[in-house]
């Protein structure tokens, strides 16, 4: 055999195997709540009485850890790396090995980092990995679509033009790529702005959540974080999300 | 412990290989492993004893391995640096970049300009160089 091969690349989809659903949560742009609904997401699941994962890939600005107040926790080390159990929520970070370091990654190295993480965490048996990744369409996730095959894709955005206008090229390019899409979340909404789904036409809008501003001072505080009107609106969401299986646009 | 991991993912790949290229058994394997990864080949090798010799087309392979020196480069300054030459690591700061070892971003700096901006021209990742078999 002349071509080298990346072992790690193989393992991939056997430490997913135990995993039912992934749902990658994704968005145009940065700032628009996409970390904050994965979190949200991921604890209103485990609240339903769903097996969740969380799982942060967000590797330069990782920031899941933040919003639900984790900190001083490490993964144990069992023939490969065993996420923590925290809020009912297996949670894996690259800050657990960055600490509070800048972690200035390029293109090469996000996609090591990423390749990495997936080949040594070790996942147990869950419905669902909830996948924060960055914003629009670069390499993370370009390797989320080429390495979670399984993923299906949800789509966070806010009615700005600016939002807009890259959100419609990330649905765009997931549907020419056959890559599963739940639907749009319009984050931020200010009642008196033209709604998103006038804007996409043909994707599913699961929900409109308004501007919440008690969110802020909710951050890092699981139980505040979900009274918070966010999460009231997610939870409405999970509760499709989690019933609706079929119901993906491809 | 994350040598059994790798070394699970290693006989993976080796099984799905030779699947590929028809083999029957596979008689041995030679893998290319960067320095940054900082496995403990002692480790690794037993993991992969252990895991292999289970599956019966690569239970008698012969596993070489040669680790490959990490050496950075840095874009701003050009200056070239190996992981050894690199000053004053932490325990816990290598103990980091063994398990992710892209977190090598988070500590290394160029000991020439301190930028974080360096590639790794060699010595990362894992790789099998070739298996033969019949």
């Amino acid at each position: 055999m002349l071509e080298t091969v990346d072992p790690r690349i193989n393992i991939i989809d056997k430490r997913l195997a135990g995993v039912k659903r992934i749902i990658a949560v994704s968005g145009g742009k940065g700032g628009i709540g996409k970390s904050l609904t994965a979190a949200v997401l991921a604890l209103t699941l485990s609240g339903l009485g769903h097996r969740v994962g969380l799982l942060d890939l967000d590797l330069s600005a990782p920031s899941t850890h933040v919003i639900l107040g984790i900190e001083g926790l490490y993964p144990e080390e069992e023939k490969g790396l065993v996420p923590p159990e925290v809020h009912g929520i297996e949670f894996m970070s690259i800050v657990y090995f960055s600490g509070d370091n800048p972690t200035p990654l390029r293109g090469i190295d996000i996609s090591n980092a990423m390749l990495e993480l997936l080949a040594v965490t070790r996942w147990g048996s869950l419905d669902f990995l909830i996948v924060d990744t960055p914003p629009g369409i670069g390499d993370a996730t370009l390797d989320v679509i080429r390495w979670l095959k399984r993923a299906e894709f949800l789509v966070i955005t806010t009615s700005s033009k600016v939002a807009l206008e890259t959100v419609k090229k990330v649905i765009k390019m997931l549907t020419e790529l056959n890559v599963p899409v739940i639907g749009v979340i319009e984050n931020m909404r200010r009642w008196d702005s033209k709604p998103v789904r006038e804007e996409l036409k043909g994707v599913p809008v699961l929900g409109e959540i308004g501007f919440d501003d008690k969110i802020e001072d909710s951050i890092g505080d699981v139980n505040r974080l979900l009274k918070t009107d966010f999460a009231v609106k997610i939870k409405e969401i999970a509760l499709n999300i989690s019933l609706d299986e079929k119901a993906l646009l491809r | 412990m994350h040598e059994w991991a790798l070394a699970e993912a290693v006989i993976a790949a080796v099984i799905e290989e030779s699947r590929k290229e028809g083999l029957k058994e596979v008689t041995k394997v030679k893998l290319k492993i960067g320095e940054l990864q900082q496995i403990e080949t002692e480790i690794f090798e037993f993991a992969l004893n252990e895991l292999g010799k289970v599956q019966g087309s690569v239970a008698k392979m012969e596993v070489e391995m040669a680790v490959e020196r990490a050496v950075f480069r840095c874009r701003v300054c050009g200056n070239e640096w190996d992981l050894r030459e690199t000053p004053g690591m932490s325990e816990e700061e290598t103990e980091a970049i063994h398990l992710a070892p892209e977190v090598a971003h988070a500590y290394i700096r160029c000991p020439s300009c301190k930028s974080p901006d360096f590639e790794v021209l060699h010595g990362r990742g894992i790789l099998i160089e070739y298996i033969k078999g019949r």
